[in-house]
């Protein structure tokens, strides 16, 4: 669907249902997750039937994650590739954050900020799915030794809790940049969006248009 | 409260001091290796008290049976065949079991609250009404001891008899044990009791002969008496100096509420974002291009 026919269509529904079964399942994960964190986040089991069926859902959440999130990986990393522009972005973060944009390089698709995050993302997916197999007491952790155990205990959870804030930077820029949450909701973008956050996107989209 | 010998003075997963205001005796069981003629009555008597029934398995050459603990065997007598210097074989058997920890590694793992307490005697139980089955006590214990149950994924291990002692009774494997090798008492009077073995096996031979109580997990409530003290390893590979590791003091120490504090001040600190910076828009400069073209 195209409310407006000069809109520039920026995600695929396949795309965008792939994006929210990640997002779900990053949510619920990271609720049940966050309760075996800290005493402080308990709570939170009760949200998925008490303390055991947190502990038994978890980690097949966690499955359905990891093989969402590797098909997302396959749609989106050649657009993520960091090229020397992406560095300049990032060199100049700092004047983004601050709310001027007017020296920042020209991002394509994608910007410098969000091809780290990308990256980002994919190594903690990475680091979360080894260790999650390796604490995962009723069918693997006796496979392993107990230092093992121990280490992938600690990788989780600091894998987990960056993962968190990177999840909370990403939700949060797409609030801070108006315009962008219909992107991933029905799929297009205004042409004055792309022109002003994508330049070099919104130039490949629009060539030989107009 | 109920009875004072359950006072709980550690919860696992609890951050808020619990009742300490009554204090008791802490309380210890004595092994002496040296008396133990590896019956197995303990293991029988451990069954019988507890209502635990293991599976029969097979026989695998050698004499621990069951071969290891599991969630319905919580306790084993460990065999081994050590020649501890050249030509002078020893049998050293070792009735293993939780250790009861002064610093329970895994109390301080588990993710459950209330799943694990330590009484003020200083017996470490576990709550299995309360336990979800995640065996973080597995990964948190440096005896190996937290067997999960294939049967309801609870975790199970010895309780000291903790329903015997809490009405004044022995545990039921120093009840049955028929050479005293098992001694049960206050831990104070347990040490006591341990030197006077100690004396003696010193002056049978066993120049080493010791202690083990080890200080890294800040004391034990169970103790053996080691005819090697030195070498505890001889002892089916009870471990030299023991200690909650450190893999674990990381993962449960105080990173978690810092992290916790740091996600919940990076919440905030995008609210702020927004509310001093505004929101990132479209310049009117672009929007007005657009608006005269459609």
């Amino acid at each position: 669907m195209k409310a407006d026919p000069n809109d520039l269509v920026r995600y695929t529904a396949e795309e965008r249902v792939n994006h929210w079964v990640v997002g779900m399942t990053f949510i619920l994960l990271a609720l049940s997750g966050l309760a075996f964190f800290h005493p402080a986040f308990y709570p939170l089991t009760q949200l998925f039937g008490g303390g055991v069926w947190a502990r038994i859902l978890h980690p097949f959440l966690g499955v359905l994650m990891a093989i969402t999130f590797t098909a997302m990986y396959f749609r989106f990393h050649k657009l993520n590739a960091i090229t020397p522009v992406d560095k300049e972005w990032l060199r100049r973060v700092g004047e983004m954050v601050d709310g001027d944009d007017h020296n920042m390089p020209e991002s394509g698709k994608y910007n410098g900020g969000q091809k780290l995050l990308f990256w980002l993302l994919v190594a903690c997916m990475v680091l979360l799915t080894l260790s999650g197999l390796i604490i995962w007491r009723a069918y693997f952790s006796d496979l392993f030794a107990i230092a093992i155990v121990r280490f992938g205990s600690v990788v989780h959870a600091a894998a987990a809790a960056f993962m968190i804030a990177l999840i909370m930077v990403h939700v949060y820029a797409a609030i801070w940049t108006r315009g962008t949450i219909r992107a991933m909701l029905y799929g297009t973008v205004s042409r004055a969006w792309a022109k002003q956050h994508h330049p070099a996107w919104y130039k490949e989209q629009t060539r030989g248009v107009k | 409260m109920a009875l004072q010998s359950l006072d709980i003075i550690a919860r696992s997963a609890t951050t808020t001091p619990s009742p300490q205001v009554r204090e008791t005796m802490k309380v210890a069981k004595l092994i002496d290796i040296s008396k133990c003629i590896g019956c197995k009555a303990c293991q029988v008597a451990c069954m019988e008290w507890n209502d635990v029934r293991d599976e029969i398995g097979t026989n695998v050459g050698v004499y621990d049976n069951p071969a290891d603990l599991s969630a319905d065997s919580w306790t084993v007598m460990r065999y081994s065949e050590v020649e501890v210097e050249q030509g002078k074989l020893e049998w050293l058997i070792r009735k293993d079991g939780c250790m009861h920890c002064a610093d329970p590694g895994c109390l301080k793992a588990c993710p459950a609250p209330g799943a694990i307490v330590q009484y003020s005697n200083g017996i470490v139980d576990f709550h299995q009404e309360n336990c979800i089955g995640c065996g973080y006590c597995i990964t948190g214990c440096p005896f190996d001891i937290p067997r999960i149950s294939k049967k309801d994924s609870k975790a199970y291990k010895c309780t000291l008899c903790s329903d015997r002692v809490a009405v004044g009774l022995e545990p039921a494997c120093v009840k049955t044990c028929p050479t005293g090798a098992i001694v049960f008492g206050s831990k104070e009077d347990m040490i006591h009791h341990a030197e006077g073995r100690i004396t003696d096996l010193k002056s049978r031979g066993y120049a080493n002969a010791g202690l083990y109580d080890p200080q890294g997990v800040g004391g034990t409530h169970v103790m053996y008496v080691l005819q090697h003290a030195d070498k505890p390893e001889l002892f089916s590979g009870l471990p030299k100096n023991p200690s909650i590791s450190a893999m674990v003091g990381l993962w449960k120490g105080i990173t978690k509420p810092l992290t916790s504090f740091a996600l919940g001040m990076l919440a905030v600190g995008t609210l702020f974002h927004y509310v001093m910076k505004g929101p990132n828009e479209v310049s009117k400069d672009i929007e007005k291009e657009f608006e005269n073209e459609s």
